[in-house]
């Protein structure tokens, strides 16, 4: 590994613009993932901001079992995202299908869709974990890992 | 010459899809179009494939920020089948959870409009308040969003000792805090040049447009299934329905912020006026409810939720219906964003006008196919659907 490439990745890992989508979450989710962002957890202080866009953004986090009008516009999202990018599936629902189970318009979770990195267990998630979960990724996008 | 602006289903302003086609002549909105299907996903069909029991965790997840009205009013209509209702004491703490998710909707949702005004500050301040709301949440119910707290025929779990007394300290420092709002909401110019004015609904088209809760209340209609209909204690436990006459999102955000005080003011008397006694009926998880229909209303915090259910006596139910408040309000947003006389909507209103009557995408989610590429789009009809979940093909648009 090079100077620049560990100067690189090392900058890589301070910053990591996270993106939220929500592909038929019952919300519950989404708030706690919100959550994190405000004084009590305050994920901010890894570095971590929430971007509206996907072209601005490093770390996706998806919520939610897929459904099949929200299978289009998330593999889209992704494609739209630079490389190097990561995947979060945050929940139960986004991990495999959780409560949605066998309903007719969803999928069994995320990873049948786009290529995920990390999961996020607990229905709805926990903030602690959410912040957990990207403190990992961090950790091993500093180490080159994933 | 007009074009069209899409906004959604990925956009800052909401986290969840929702899609809105505006037509605009230079800034001025002249047309729209809501598509809210990104998020079916034929929960009506799955409860009916569930023993009542487990469609009760189904039923939670129709929303996560309403559950505890979703639970409820599930948990209502069943009893409402199988005849039975809950003990007095159940029907108090019912109450108690009840008001307090509604304070930490509208403490979230408050938060969040400010948000997409640009004031990032009380965005934060409300969000930090709201963790006491959820705090005492987990300390009743043990769990923070989703709380699992009702079940057929009660609560899942008494008060805890220790509750009362953390819970009542919570409900003095948030009812200083509420003060401290209303004093900036009526003093900031930035809030007041935003939502005065902006997204006027009069009390005749709130009525004739069919809309529900604090965005009916906000128009000056007394309407809350609490007082019309009281379903767990409601009538025991005194409050005020609170209305506001500006018809705008400035009114909007004043109902809301006084409903969060009478919230605090209904916990307070429910906690000092608690019966004691049993606080769930023995029921086996199993059952089969016996033949029927049933109809029950809950007050969520964003207004009148139905479920409705027909039983043929099975162990599950035959077939089971849910309208929810935002479906209700979301023809009013249709109708506040066009510019019509003498009002004028620009796209800068976008974000306060939808913003403002708390959607909640999740409960609305209906089937819509939409084809991007050859711009045609479809209503799914009955017979379609139920081609679609029988034989589980895809439908093409």
């Amino acid at each position: 590994m090079g100077l620049v490439e560990k100067i690189v990745r090392k900058c890589r890992a301070r910053s990591p613009w996270i993106l939220l989508f929500d592909t038929g979450a019952c919300n519950a989710c989404d708030i706690e993932v919100a959550a994190c962002l405000t004084p009590r957890y305050d994920v901010e202080r890894f570095g971590v901001l929430l971007k509206g866009s996907p072209r601005h953004a490093d770390i996706l986090v998806v919520t939610g079992p897929v459904t099949r009008q929200a299978r289009d516009r998330i593999i889209r999202i992704y494609e739209q995202m630079p490389e190097p990018k990561y995947v979060v599936a945050a929940g139960t629902c986004a991990t495999s299908g959780g409560a949605y189970w066998g309903c007719y318009n969803t999928y069994p979770g995320l990873d049948s869709v786009i290529p995920v990195h990390a999961y996020v267990s607990g229905c709805p998630v926990k903030p602690e974990a959410v912040l957990k979960a990207i403190s990992i990724l961090v950790e091993k996008i500093e180490k080159g890992e994933v | 010459m007009s074009f069209e602006i899409p906004i959604g289903p990925q956009h800052p302003i909401h986290v969840e899809p929702i899609m809105l086609r505006l037509k605009v002549e230079g800034e001025l909105i002249v047309d729209v179009d809501v598509d809210v299907s990104y998020l079916h996903r034929g929960i009506e069909k799955g409860l009916e494939v569930r023993p009542y029991i487990q469609g009760l965790y189904l039923a939670e997840r129709i929303c996560g920020i309403c559950n505890c009205a979703h639970s409820l009013c599930y948990c209502l209509n069943v009893e409402q089948l199988l005849g039975k209702e809950a003990p007095p004491r159940a029907r108090y703490l019912r109450l108690i959870v009840e008001e307090l998710s509604r304070m930490h909707s509208h403490l979230l949702w408050l938060g969040h409009y400010f948000h997409t005004l640009g004031f990032e500050t009380l965005f934060m301040y409300f969000w930090r308040d709201r963790e006491r709301v959820m705090d005492m949440l987990e300390l009743i119910t043990g769990n923070r969003v989703t709380t699992a707290y009702n079940t057929i025929g009660g609560v899942r779990r008494d008060l805890p000792q220790e509750a009362e007394a953390k819970l009542r300290r919570a409900l003095d420092y948030l009812e200083e805090r509420m003060k401290y709002y209303e004093k900036v909401v009526d003093g900031e110019p930035t809030i007041l040049a935003r939502t005065q004015g902006v997204g006027v609904l009069k009390s005749s088209e709130a009525i004739s447009l069919g809309t529900v809760g604090p965005h009916l209340r906000a128009s000056g209609i007394r309407h809350d299934v609490r007082l019309d209909d009281p379903y767990s204690g409601h009538d025991e436990v005194p409050f005020n329905v609170v209305t506001h006459d500006g018809c705008d999102c400035y009114a909007r955000v004043k109902v809301r912020l006084g409903e969060v005080v009478e919230s605090i003011n209904m916990i307070r008397y429910a906690l000092d006026h608690l019966p004691s006694g049993e606080y769930r009926l023995k029921i086996p998880p199993l059952f089969k409810a016996p033949e029927g229909e049933s109809l029950a209303r809950v007050e969520a915090p964003r207004g009148e939720l139905v479920h409705y259910s027909i039983s043929n006596g099975g162990t599950n139910p035959y077939r089971y219906k849910v309208r929810t408040p935002t479906l209700a309000n979301i023809f009013s947003v249709v109708y506040m964003l066009k510019s019509r006389g003498d009002r004028e909507v620009y796209i800068a209103d976008v974000p306060p006008i939808l913003g403002g009557i708390d959607p909640c995408i999740c409960c609305t989610a209906r089937v819509l196919v939409t084809d991007e590429a050859r711009r045609k789009r479809r209503i799914l009809t009955l017979t379609d659907l139920r081609k679609y979940s029988q034989g589980g093909r895809r439908v093409r648009g």
